[in-house]
């Protein structure tokens, strides 16, 4: 608006507002039909957006999907080979004991080959390259199942990981180049091997179950010591941030008065709900290890991070599903004498139970993904060497989390550790998935409609 | 109170002794209206007089809201709302696919029940309708409409050293008298108000009122209203529905002193709604 | 496991008062329950309290207070001449910590025998070689001084530890006698309970502001350590940031506004997806889409919400990276020399605010009240025309606010910086060279192996203060400005 006065208005009867008759409604006007245009061209762009979105997280799951597969598997060698007493007897006094066992497996693997007929020069570097050294395996299996001697067994030995990248396309022969971990020339005794039907293609349990293996063992790295460490850290989590939660809830809705120091919490829970995570790593480095002494990389100290991070989520939820029980309810408790904390805490809070317990779910799933606050209070992937021997070690030890599992994979020069990463995420969003959905199944089961 | 809706032949001339005397501006033949599967309005046939005013009355719920809202198609913005049947205006069909309802509401304006102001300063409000129907040109002519249009409803006075303020920033019969000079500046053929004056105390209620009465001699004007003093006070037509369906349909004077149906009786005399 | 017997202890007394407690009460109204101005299980409680509430307090008092005070007696101990040339007594001590923990899990192991722990000297007994043996990581020869302080500091932390069990006891005990004197048929116990339950309940409230005292403390101290060693205006002004690996503080340049600039940047690209993206899907879900396309569309928006940074981080590096490079590498414009970039991170981290903005500006357009709409479409605007010139300009101030915490979360993301910017700090205006972030920082200077006292690690907290300061003015604005415009249509 630029005018706040106009100039004396002219007499009603030739103002052109005056209803003029006769403009025909099947007759789109110019003017119209420039509006229409520019309506479906909006239109357009809304749907654009929403495209766009959707393209983006169709791009997002098929890359994980994708890259994160391979993770699950693994290229195995199986041989099947007997070793007789004499044999056993005769390695055991070898000077290089393991040395003699290779060639136990060697001898094995050359009959096999026959057996089916492939055959394909080979030595015993190239044997190592293609599967590291296997006499090892081999001599603690015999010495720890003596009575297996002299029986054939077979043996899953898992290939190297440069191996493995062949088999799932990472490496292929245009890329590869000759070093002491795999040469041009063995790809063509692993062509053969598969062709034999000795290397094969298994379930990769050992990433589920598996600790983070050396910077350069990435076939050996698995999830399954950080996925403890984030069980224990989500157990610290719940059961301080859930009572925390509940109870801050329950003051602020129900008992506080209407005061200064009452606004200021309230401010300070929105404001903490929209500080950056890596404040609260800094918080907790400063705090909880600089200041209380408590173990560094601890799942207790990660949980006690991650419990202030979430509160203020828990309770703006919380909040809201207390608020969503009636003042009915209230009066009722109320009116046939109960005291105010006997009718919150027999009648209000059991009938907000379903909506606390869906955004403690929620809050839990944001907790289990953070990932830079755990990198501060060093629970960094390399930490989850082993499975912690205890409950009480479970908290206190040091040992990492998925998340952070994933960033010292991702962070690592070996291309081989990526697919880890990718498929640590896989494992990762399969927890945060039944996470939601077990959130979404409590709503829609006790949700209550007033 | 569950009724058989009377067949319209029973009722009796009714209509004809109105169409009669003046040039009919909307023209409805077995309007049908469904929210989901709810049967909203049934086989209502009406015809409206151009410039005069018609009032819709009836108990709450009973469907005449809704049936003003077909008139100028606002229904199309609820998804789960169908209406069928036949409504033309000056003998077009506004539910005709080549109809635009953007063009049809810039003939048929419409006034709500809530003042509802833009949150804009009272110029823009009014100024609004004009611009994105491109009536004027120059800002002169912009001007212009704005000034008529405050002055034919009644506001001009009261606003015009403050055409800056916001629309929200006046009392409450004010804003809509703002609304109605908002409607009145895109030079609609028919207004429809939504009891306009159901928010409002009964001195601005008297003002608006007053206004629709100089307003008829240019525009047809559709009124619901829950009042059957204002209807009585403010049209020269009535009609009355109950139940979805159109009751009875007479000149004002008609309907209160001589209601030929048992419903309407009932009503006005105050035994129901 | 002392502390966790401590506790246990605690909580049995307090049953064993419970017990007593809920018995007495009844004792005293002659067994008949309606005598009583409570329920019984209200005297228990009480009793129950009034055992574990204070000790608890106590305990968590004590055990806040003992290292400071264990530390400045010990600090004492060690001669200035036992502080080497660039260390500080900070270091000292921290060294002292670890000799002591490491004696004490070497003696838990049965390595040394606990009178040998007390005893020994460090440069008779090569204890070093034997706290390594046993395990305990030790970074350097432990000095003479050092391992006096180490065995003084064990020898107070036990003593210490015992006095606090004997007071802690003490405290529940006699609270728990208390309590049981209390317990007469008239006394009112269940307001005394509810009283309780209030003030933990207060306390759990005030969490939060604790929280936030923790957060400005912890970095208010280490800013004004990190200033002491760096001069202020250098950091706040310094074009370079270049922190020296290799000695203590000297080489270092620690300029912050390379780093403000990548962040601002980055922030910049990424509201440039966001906000257009996000505000369009907004408009389309709540004016256009039907309620099938809605109920589709929206959660699967959101999806991409609740997918940890993490994955966008790895989203970053892995896939969106490359792609760019081979548009604009070498091989394409020639223009990006590596993958990891400005564009990169800002784009993928416009695609994780999507969600962000898109349901905030919802929830915003949604508050428009429908008469508004009405309004609008009653003097026959499209719906277009509606958006544009009445709903937006009345949801205007909502999203604008909605945006402000958009940029709060991009300035505060983490990983998918660390992951996908790259880590040279660069002033540089082209979106495809690599730059560095403020949080990409707080992550590189505290997750190495620099020490807490150096300038280098320092810092990170100074660069905190910083994040902290500007999210936190960010989300006030926003947050105001969102609370006013929901009150309008309230």
């Amino acid at each position: 608006m630029t005018e706040t006065t106009l100039s004396p208005a002219p007499s009603s009867a030739e103002t052109p507002a005056a209803p003029a008759k006769g403009k025909s409604l099947y007759a789109l006007d110019k003017l119209t039909q420039k509006r229409n245009a520019s309506e479906t061209r909006f239109k357009a762009y809304g749907i654009t957006a929403i495209l766009i979105g959707l393209f983006f997280l169709v791009v997002l799951a098929v890359s994980i999907i994708s890259e994160g597969t391979p993770a699950f598997t693994r290229t195995v060698v199986e041989v099947e080979f007997a070793v007789s007493q004499e044999q056993f007897d005769d390695a055991e006094k070898q000077l290089f004991k393991t040395r003699a066992y290779e060639n136990l497996f060697i001898s094995g693997l050359k009959q096999q080959l026959d057996e089916s007929g492939v055959t394909v020069p080979f030595d015993e570097a190239a044997i190592e390259r293609l599967l590291g050294k296997p006499g090892n395996t081999i001599r603690s299996f015999f010495r720890e199942n003596p009575d297996q001697i002299g029986q054939p067994v077979g043996f899953e030995l898992a290939a190297s990981s440069r191996v493995d990248g062949y088999m799932n396309g990472r490496v292929t022969r245009d890329n590869i180049v000759d070093s002491r971990f795999l040469m041009k020339s063995d790809l063509d005794i692993a062509d053969a091997l598969v062709e034999a039907g000795i290397i094969k293609t298994a379930f990769n349990w050992n990433f589920i179950t598996g600790a983070d293996s050396g910077v350069d063992n990435p076939g050996g790295a698995g999830i399954g010591a950080s996925a403890v460490g984030s069980f224990f850290m989500m157990l610290v989590v719940l059961f301080l941030s859930l009572p925390i939660g509940v109870a801050a809830s329950i003051y602020l809705e129900e008992f506080a008065p209407q005061n200064r120091i009452t606004d200021m919490i309230e401010v300070n829970i929105s404001n903490l709900a929209a500080v950056p995570s890596i404040v609260f790593g800094i918080l907790g480095l400063a705090v909880f290890i600089q200041f209380m002494h408590l173990p560094q990389s601890a799942p207790l100290v990660g949980g006690l991070v991650l419990t202030l991070m979430t509160l203020p989520t828990i309770i703006i939820s919380t909040r809201a599903s207390l608020k969503a029980v009636p003042p009915s309810i209230r009066d009722a408790a109320l009116g046939i004498g109960a005291s105010k904390m006997q009718a919150i805490f027999h009648h209000v809070l059991p009938l907000a139970m379903p909506g606390i317990l869906t955004g403690t779910i929620i809050g839990l799933a944001q907790a289990l993904g953070e990932t830079a606050p755990l990198l501060l209070i060093g629970m960094v992937g390399f930490v989850a060497r082993g499975y912690p021997d205890g409950l009480i070690a479970g908290f206190t030890e040091p040992n990492s989390a998925m998340p952070a599992q994933i960033y010292t994979w991702a962070a690592r020069a070996d291309y081989a550790f990526y697919e880890k990463a990718w498929g640590g995420i896989i494992v990762l969003l399969v927890f945060l998935l039944s996470m939601n959905i077990l959130a979404i199944i409590l709503r829609r089961r006790f949700e209550r409609r007033w | 109170m569950v009724r058989k809706p009377l067949p319209m032949n029973e009722m009796p001339n009714t209509v004809e002794k109105v169409t009669d005397m003046t040039e009919t501006k909307i023209a409805a033949r077995k309007v049908q209206v469904y929210y989901g599967d709810t049967h909203a309005i049934q086989d209502v046939d009406i015809d409206i007089q151009a410039k005069a005013v018609t009032a819709f009355i009836g108990p709450s719920g009973c469907g005449k809201s809704t049936f003003l809202r077909t008139l100028n198609r606002m229904n199309d913005t609820i998804d789960v709302c169908r209406v069928e049947g036949d409504i033309k205006i000056d003998g077009e069909d506004i539910y005709d696919p080549k109809v635009d309802p953007v063009q049809l509401r810039a003939k048929v304006g419409m006034v709500f029940q809530k003042p509802n102001p833009f949150p804009k300063s009272i110029y823009d409000n009014v100024a609004y309708g004009p611009r994105i129907h491109g009536l004027a040109s120059k800002k002169a002519e912009l001007d212009e409409i704005v000034a008529s249009s405050l002055q034919k409803a009644g506001l001009w006075n009261e606003v015009k050293d403050r055409l800056d303020g916001p629309g929200t920033g006046l009392s409450g019969g004010q804003q809509q008298r703002l609304c109605i000079a908002r409607a009145i500046a895109v030079s609609p053929e028919v207004i429809l108000m939504d009891e306009p004056c159901s928010a409002l105390d009964p001195i601005a209620t008297a003002k608006v009122e007053e206004l629709i009465d100089e307003l008829r001699e240019n525009y047809t004007i559709v009124i619901v209203t829950h009042s059957m003093q204002q209807a009585a006070r403010v049209s020269q037509q009535t009609a009355f529905f109950h139940l979805g369906i159109l009751v009875e349909l007479g000149a004002t004077q008609d309907i209160f002193t001589n209601p030929q149906d048992k419903r309407t009786q009932d009503y006005i005399t105050g035994r129901f709604g | 496991m002392p502390l966790f017997w401590l506790i246990l202890i605690v909580l049995a007394v307090a049953t064993v008062g419970y017990v007593l407690g809920r018995s007495r009460a009844l004792a005293s109204a002659g067994g008949e329950r309606r005598k009583l101005h409570s329920l019984p299980s209200y005297y228990g409680a009480n009793v129950a309290m009034k055992a574990a509430v204070p000790a608890f307090l106590l305990m968590i008092v004590w055990l806040l207070a003992q290292p400071f005070y264990i530390d400045n007696s010990i600090s004492g101990m060690i001669p200035d001449s036992a502080i080497s040339e660039g260390s500080s007594r900070g270091l000292v001590m921290a060294e002292v910590r670890r000799a002591a923990r490491g004696l004490d899990n070497a003696v838990a192991m049965g390595e040394i025998t606990d009178d040998f722990a007390r005893n020994a000297r460090a440069d008779f007994n090569d204890i070093t070689a034997r706290l390594k043996e046993a395990g305990q990581i030790v970074t350097s020869e432990i000095t003479q001084p050092v391992m006096r302080a180490a065995q003084r500091f064990r020898i107070l932390d036990a003593t210490a530890s015992l006095i606090m069990a004997i007071a802690v006891l003490l405290v529940a005990v006699i609270g728990a006698l208390w309590g049981l004197r209390e317990t007469k048929a008239d006394f009112w116990a269940r307001n005394t309970v509810e009283g309780g339950v209030k003030a933990l309940l207060i306390g759990a409230a005030s969490i939060a502001i604790l929280t936030t005292i923790g957060i400005v403390l912890s970095l208010v101290f280490n800013t004004i350590e990190f200033f002491r060693l760096y001069p202020a205006i250098d950091f706040f002004t310094g074009l370079t940031w270049s922190p020296s690996f290799s000695g203590r503080g000297g080489s270092s340049e620690l300029g912050i506004i390379p780093l403000l600039w990548g962040t601002f940047y980055i922030s910049i690209v990424a509201l440039a997806v966001a906000v257009p993206v996000g505000l369009f899907a907004a408009i389309y879900l709540s004016e256009y889409a039907g309620p099938r396309v809605r109920a589709v569309a929206k959660p699967l928006l959101e999806v991409l919400a609740g997918i940890p940074t993490i994955v966008y981080g790895l989203f970053a590096l892995l896939t969106v990276g490359p792609l760019l490079l081979s548009v604009f590498g070498d091989e394409g414009i020639g223009i990006m020399q590596a993958g990891t970039a400005v564009m990169t991170a800002g784009l993928v981290m416009g695609i994780m605010l999507i969600p962000f903005v898109s349901s905030l500006s919802d929830d915003i357009i949604n508050a428009v009240p429908q008469a508004m709409r009405d309004g609008s479409y009653g003097l026959g605007a499209t719906k277009s025309e509606t958006v544009k010139q009445v709903i937006l300009p009345a949801a205007l101030p909502g999203i604008v606010g909605a945006i402000l915490l958009a940029a709060s979360r991009a300035i505060g993301e983490t990983m998918i910086v660390v992951l996908g910017a790259g880590a040279a700090a660069r002033l540089s205006l082209n979106p495809f060279e690599a730059m560095t972030t403020v949080t990409a920082k707080i992550v590189s200077q505290l997750t190495g192996d620099a020490d807490f006292a150096s300038p280098e690690a320092l810092v990170a907290f100074a660069l905190g203060m910083t994040l902290f300061v500007v999210t936190l003015g960010l989300n006030i604005v926003a947050l105001y400005i969102v609370r006013k415009y929901r009150e309008q249509y309230d």
